[in-house]
């Protein structure tokens, strides 16, 4: 009681200032404060001077290689002709629009999944039923009178995209059930799921995708080929899934014993006890580490270049070693590239942040 | 946890490719899909590099059109598989494309070990050095303790090698990962030298900022023929890529280009009636259509013609036709007689 007593007569804590950048004393308090703050002032402001001169000032916005070649800032005109090709690589030039429509489709499904308003089963069922199959076709054709473009004429950014966000979205689940698994009470599933995570774990991802390129298909009987983006998908799901596996783990081991007890106690079975109760919390723990691990994982599938897929970093590669601008193009090639990976890194990182603060729940 | 694996495993088969017969001949797997599959470098400025559009252009692109013109009467019916050095084998060998046109050595235990088989010479290459002029030095055998930019991976760092044990030399390699670093490394100065094959260093030297103050030093230090390739014990198709790239050299040789093959057609020449399917029926015998040489130059031109217009004098590369020319003309490109 006198616990409770204490924090009602407890003054009233300040109101946090307006503020964005906090109070200007903090910055300027001390000498020492005003020095330091001083210095990276003027630092940042000779970054951003140099990269202005190099974006704009000096730049060059139309001609040719030769203009470029001259000039010392960025070569615009590089980005231009080249853009479409970066973007989508490969696939036929007259139905590129098919691509772009599945990228924005992509994004669009993506865009409206991320508001709670609209999470549900149906959502789910959703992207599985209508969205995904949808993609495939618009990328594959074949029917409905579209012109069938084979896999390995799929590259660019789509082919980044799917690689990714398929991979990781079906890894996901996966992953959940390889955890539930390795914290089973039955210890041949147990086992199971310790042998699966700790091998693939203990490989390096480069390896997965030449198992499943180079060595697969020679062990396949003659003439039955799967699709090499299909194995390098597989390939990538399946380690995404080991990982997931081992930070979801560490959520459950969050969630007090008590709580199973107490739902077996009140009837639920194991998978209503997980579902509703265990889950929900450490799901809602794990959510930074799962981020992080999902952005390394974006960036990781640049590494299917080594098995010959011609992803989004491989097309902007193949752009800059293009005669007409070889050897004069070569930042502003990898400056498109970091620009797109930061962009799409940087807006699951802003999202992450958004999740955490919509499960935050005030008990503590 | 099963069944999530055997959904994934059930996903995998049914968006696998349709199986083929085993027994089919690659000719008839090609003419079934309607298109050649063929693999290629991604970004090989001059041999197979993507255009603007993402459409394949350089002389290995060229060899695969003219395989496909010899089949179908259409040297777009290709869809182009960008292979690495990593994987370039094994997509042959597990049939994942017919031929493979991608600057690649014809070597013994290439031939004899790999399952595959290699086609006629279509571009002799070698390795060299390319020096700086103000370096001083006109041959190879005066570097000495020089630094050498190179790329791994490859027989280039083993030729080198070979080449300074056998004089004696002295010499330190510096290998980079991607040719965009070493070509930056050896311009910054960080090497003396830069070693690649000649029809490579052509491509390096055109994007220096003064091309005129490098020179690429007179040794060739390896052989370098490069060819198509193909799986091995199907005889027909072997013949088919084999005859279509003599095909190319034979038109040069005959003074057939791709302005002209429609007058020719109705040349006096014996030879020229029998390569354009005017007269006999080759094209029968290796189960193509009797066009087949027609189709062959009316869609890539002949030899030369492949040749200027992808790496010769024309080009960014500037290759002169060395010993690429034809054998008449002091050079090793030579087809069998076309009867």
């Amino acid at each position: 009681m006198a616990d409770v007593q204490m924090l009602v007569l407890a003054p009233p804590q300040p109101a946090p200032t307006a503020q964005r950048f906090g109070k200007l004393s903090a910055y300027f308090g001390t000498p020492g404060n005003t020095i330091i703050s001083m210095l990276s002032i003027a630092g940042m402001f000779f970054i951003a001077k140099l990269a202005f001169g190099w974006l704009v000032i000096d730049a060059v916005f139309s001609g040719a290689g030769e203009a470029c070649k001259a000039a010392s800032g960025a070569c615009w005109p590089f980005v231009v002709q080249k853009l479409r090709y970066m973007v989508f690589g490969f696939y036929p030039y007259e139905e590129q629009w098919r691509p772009l429509l599945a990228l924005l489709l992509l994004f669009s499904v993506c865009g409206v999944s991320m508001v709670p308003r609209f999470w549900s089963r149906n959502l789910l069922l959703v992207w599985i039923v209508v969205i995904l199959p949808v993609l495939y076709i618009l990328m594959a054709g074949g029917v409905f009178g579209l012109t069938p473009v084979a896999t390995t004429s799929w590259g660019g950014l789509p082919l980044s995209f799917m690689l990714s966000f398929v991979g990781l979205t079906l890894a996901l689940p996966l992953g959940i059930v390889l955890a539930l698994a390795r914290a089973s009470n039955l210890p041949a599933i147990r086992v199971l799921a310790v042998g699966f995570i700790e091998i693939v774990r203990g490989v390096p991802l480069i390896s997965i995708l030449f198992m499943a390129t180079v060595m697969l298909p020679l062990f396949m009987p003659d003439g039955v080929t799967i699709d090499k983006l299909v194995r390098a998908q597989v390939a990538i799901i399946l380690f995404a899934s080991a990982y997931i596996a081992e930070i979801v783990r560490g959520g459950l081991q969050d969630v007090p014993a008590g709580q199973v007890e107490a739902g077996k106690s009140l009837g639920l079975h194991y998978w209503q006890v997980m579902r509703k109760i265990v889950l929900p919390q450490a799901l809602k723990k794990v959510i930074p580490p799962m981020v992080g691990l999902f952005i390394g994982f974006f960036q990781d599938t640049t590494l299917v270049t080594i098995v010959g897929l011609v992803d989004f970093l491989d097309t902007v590669r193949a752009a800059i070693r293009d005669p007409e601008w070889q050897g004069i193009a070569v930042l502003e090639g990898y400056l498109v590239a970091a620009a797109v990976y930061f962009t799409f890194s940087a807006l699951m990182g802003a999202y992450s942040r958004f999740l955490e603060r919509y499960f935050r729940t005030t008990h503590a | 946890m099963k069944q999530a694996l055997l959904s994934i495993c059930a996903a995998a088969l049914g968006l696998a490719a349709a199986g083929s017969a085993s027994a089919a001949t690659t000719l008839e797997t090609v003419k079934a899909r309607g298109k050649l599959v063929c693999g290629v470098s991604l970004a090989t400025p001059g041999f197979a590099a993507p255009d603007d559009k993402g459409r394949m252009q350089g002389f290995d692109a060229d060899i695969c059109r003219s395989i496909a013109a010899a089949v179908f009467g259409d040297g777009d019916k290709v869809e182009f598989v960008p292979t690495n050095i990593n994987t370039r084998f094994q997509a042959l060998q597990s049939g994942e494309i017919d031929v493979l046109s991608r600057q690649t050595t014809h070597t013994f235990s290439r031939d004899a070990s790999l399952g595959l088989d290699f086609g006629p010479t279509v571009f002799y290459d070698g390795q060299g050095l390319m020096v700086p002029k103000s370096l001083g030095v006109s041959s190879a055998k005066e570097l000495t303790e020089a630094a050498i930019c190179t790329l791994p991976g490859t027989t280039t760092a083993q030729n080198i090698s070979d080449f300074f044990r056998a004089i004696n030399g002295k010499f330190e390699l510096v290998v980079f990962e991607s040719p965009d670093e070493n070509r930056a490394a050896f311009y910054s100065g960080r090497c003396e030298a830069i070693t690649s094959d000649r029809s490579d260093l052509a491509s390096i030297r055109a994007v220096a900022n003064n091309p005129a103050d490098y020179i690429v030093l007179p040794e060739t230090i390896s052989k370098e023929p490069l060819a198509p390739a193909f799986r091995q014990n199907d005889s027909q198709w072997g013949d088919i890529v084999s005859w279509s790239v003599w095909m190319l050299m034979a038109a040069e040789e005959k003074g057939i280009t791709q302005a002209n093959v429609d007058e020719k057609l109705k040349s006096e020449d014996p030879d020229v009636q029998r390569m354009l399917g005017a007269t006999e029926e080759l094209g029968k015998m290796l189960g193509l259509d009797n066009k087949w040489g027609y189709n062959v130059i009316k869609s890539v031109g002949n030899y030369g013609e492949v040749f200027e217009r992808n790496v010769g004098e024309g080009t960014k590369l500037g290759l002169t036709r060395g010993p690429n020319a034809l054998w008449n003309a002091g050079g090793l490109i030579y087809s069998p007689p076309i009867r």
